[in-house]
């Protein structure tokens, strides 16, 4: 136990200051000022990975760990789409995952928003659209902000999330 | 040695070292996989050809025999034994290998799903394809019910569906359902140039890049003919060391965490991160990909880049090291480990386990030691092997395998040979065929490539060893309870990509 809290105030307090939201990211304006202000600063987030190779999973986990401090920033990731008010997507849309996306959307209380995050949830990616594979994320549901990358960094996903929260410019 | 017959007849393989290749008849396809179970070989993979080269050929559009492979790994390497089947007018079947290798059970059903190439083992539900409710094993008696989750889960994970049946919070059986992020992977690979079939291989579990993307090249240079300088190897390596390393530290956080010790999370994330940072620092990007590329390597590593990636690696390790000794004083976190999710030595090896996962349960394999490629051939690689079999066993083999990187990594790092990063390859000539075999963090990751007309694909297999993992979890958790699945799952880690295909 002493070990443990040795280590816990050797190293302090790494949180880093979270980035401001880019508008260039901004693909949908669909919610205005108000909504940010109801919803305040605590958001709740619901991921889903719709078809993903596991590597923007990573970096959405990365966003959990001290440096980023996601929780700090008063984001929480849910286990349910029920508690979400954002879904955060991955992967081209396969087709095996186009029920579950859907009943996950409109599971999710309104109003909603959306962020497709990764080269593939964007533009379908290196797959694209194939019989087994329907391509990016808004071709199944509205999407209010895309993050391009592959995969993005935390940053640019945070980026991403803020965007999507923030009264459009 | 009754695998010294077929080994014998079989030829030569370029790609992997000492890959050899066998054609068979009906008879002696059950009999080699006979043979391979006697001896203590492992499936590593079974495959068929793809949907519609059965009837006609895709590329030639001529008529097609339909043919379905199976890869051994043996002491001496992979043996990849293929068995040619009458084409065309019939639905073609051949002798199913589940009652030799239970993995071979869904490899089979997927193989079907994308060929229509059946197997004659009893169990023909679809596997990749989703189009009717999945038929669920049963369990019957009092008070037994079912758990029924996914396939969105509740944590920022991979989709699949995870059916428990369950008395009261013991679980009785569990059975998966994957293939829900099936993406046609191998079809696509045939619409991409074989030169940039990397960045796809890449792509087909995240988390191993290096792994699958070194395979492929690996398959494709052997099959060019062309010889990979020793610094583009050595940097290879480097890359496959630190995903592995990334992949532990990222595990070890997550364990202590399901076993209720956040502060195991926070330490190992960090850890992790500033691996990443590392990383992304010396090689332009925090996850490996398109970094390994037909040749070679696409950037170089200047020595003073080389230099801080290695204090990194030296300070990441020895934190590691540290908190593995505040994991082991943790009584809260030894009892969660100890003997929960247990695989013991004689069940892993009837499951036919690979990797990580056999390690943990008394199988010794590891390719960089057993059939070492260059740079490994030089490197003396330390197998991090446990008996137990539990959640405890898994933890330490990643403890292990950490350090065993890092020590690897300096070895590397500090030694980098003096030559270019990449030569030019050229596409490899119709009809060739290859393989590539690489130990990734999970495990043995195999790519199967033949070469199509004007430097096409005609076919890219790539295998990851949680095809023979996922029905292993499904006997670690029996006996145990509901609670503890997140733990046990985690201790495995398991693709769902890398299988879905």
């Amino acid at each position: 136990m002493l070990k443990t809290l040795r280590k816990i105030a050797s190293i302090g307090v790494v949180s880093e200051a979270a980035p401001g939201p880019d508008e260039s990211l901004r693909i949908r304006r669909l919610l205005d000022e108000r909504i940010s202000s109801v919803l305040g600063r605590a958001l709740c987030i619901r991921h889903v990975d719709a078809g993903s190779c596991n590597g923007c999973e990573l970096e959405i986990q990365a966003l959990g760990n001290p440096y980023y401090n996601l929780e700090g920033c008063n984001i929480r990731l849910v286990a349910s789409p029920r508690h979400a008010d954002l879904l955060l997507v991955t992967g081209p849309v396969v087709r095996n995952m186009e029920a579950a996306l859907k009943r996950v959307y409109a599971a999710t209380p309104d109003p909603k928003l959306v962020v497709a995050v990764g080269d593939c949830g964007c533009t379908g990616g290196i797959l694209g659209e194939c019989p087994a594979s329907l391509g990016r994320v808004s071709n199944l549901i509205p999407v209010d902000v895309a993050v391009p990358g592959c995969p993005p960094n935390p940053v640019r996903i945070l980026q991403g999330i803020l965007t999507a929260i923030s009264a459009p410019g | 040695m009754p695998m010294r017959r077929w080994w014998d007849r079989a030829h030569p393989v370029v790609g992997a070292p000492g890959a050899r290749g066998l054609g068979v008849g009906r008879e002696e396809w059950v009999q080699v996989a006979r043979d391979a179970a006697a001896s203590g070989g492992a499936l590593l993979s079974l495959w068929t050809t793809q949907e519609g080269e059965g009837t006609r050929d895709r590329l030639t559009d001529s008529p097609a025999e339909a043919a379905v492979y199976c890869a051994y790994l043996t002491d001496r390497g992979v043996l990849i034994v293929e068995l040619a089947l009458p084409s065309a007018a019939e639905p073609a079947m051949y002798p199913g290998l589940e009652a030799l290798f239970p993995a071979a059970s869904r490899l089979q059903r997927a193989a079907f799903d994308l060929s229509g190439v059946r197997s004659s083992d009893p169990d023909a539900r679809p596997w990749l394809n989703h189009e009717r409710p999945y038929d669920f094993i049963r369990v019957d008696g009092e008070g037994v019910h079912e758990i029924a989750v996914g396939p969105v889960h509740a944590g920022t994970i991979e989709p699949g569906h995870f059916r428990f049946s369950v008395v009261g919070e013991k679980v009785l059986r569990l059975e998966a359902h994957l293939g829900y992020v099936h993406k046609g992977l191998e079809r696509r690979f045939c619409g991409l140039p074989i030169l940039e079939g990397h960045r796809l291989a890449a792509r087909v579990s995240g988390d191993s890049a290096v792994a699958f993307s070194w395979a492929y090249c690996q398959a494709l240079e052997g099959m060019s003919g062309c010889t990979v300088p020793q610094r583009a190897l050595w940097l290879r390596a480097a890359c496959l060391e630190l995903e592995r390393l990334a992949n532990h530290l990222g595990d070890l956080g997550a364990l202590g965490n399901d076993a209720g010790f956040a502060f195991g999370l926070a330490q190992f994330s960090r850890l992790k991160e500033d691996l990443l940072r590392a990383m992304s620092a010396a090689f332009g990007r925090r996850y490996l990909f398109d970094i390994v590329v037909p040749g070679g390597m696409a950037v170089d590593l200047p020595q003073e880049a080389a230099e801080a990636l290695a204090d990194t690696v030296r300070a990441v390790c020895a934190e590691a090291s540290e908190l593995r000794g505040i994991y082991d004083e943790h009584e809260g976190v030894r009892d969660r480990f100890t003997g929960a999710g247990c695989l013991d030595a004689s069940l892993a090896a009837r499951l036919g386990v690979l990797g990580l996962v056999g390690r943990a349960s008394g199988l010794g394999r590891d390719l960089r030691a057993d059939v070492p490629c260059p740079p490994y051939t030089g490197l003396q690689v330390a197998k991090a092997v446990q008996q137990g079999g539990d959640v405890a066993a898994r933890v330490a083999v990643r403890f292990d395998e950490a350090r065993e990187s890092g020590r690897l990594l300096l070895q590397l790092l500090s030694a980098l040979p003096q030559a270019e990063r990449a030569v030019a390859v050229e596409p490899p000539a119709d009809g060739a065929f290859g393989v590539g075999l690489i130990e990734g963090w999970r495990g043995p990751v195999l790519v199967a490539l033949q070469a199509g007309p004007q430097g096409s694909i005609r076919r890219c297999h790539p295998h990851d060893p949680s095809w023979q993992n996922w029905p292993a979890l499904e006997y670690a958790i029996m006996g145990n309870i509901v609670p503890d699945f997140p733990l046990i799952n985690k201790s495995f880690n398991l693709a769902y990509s890398g299988v879905d295909l």
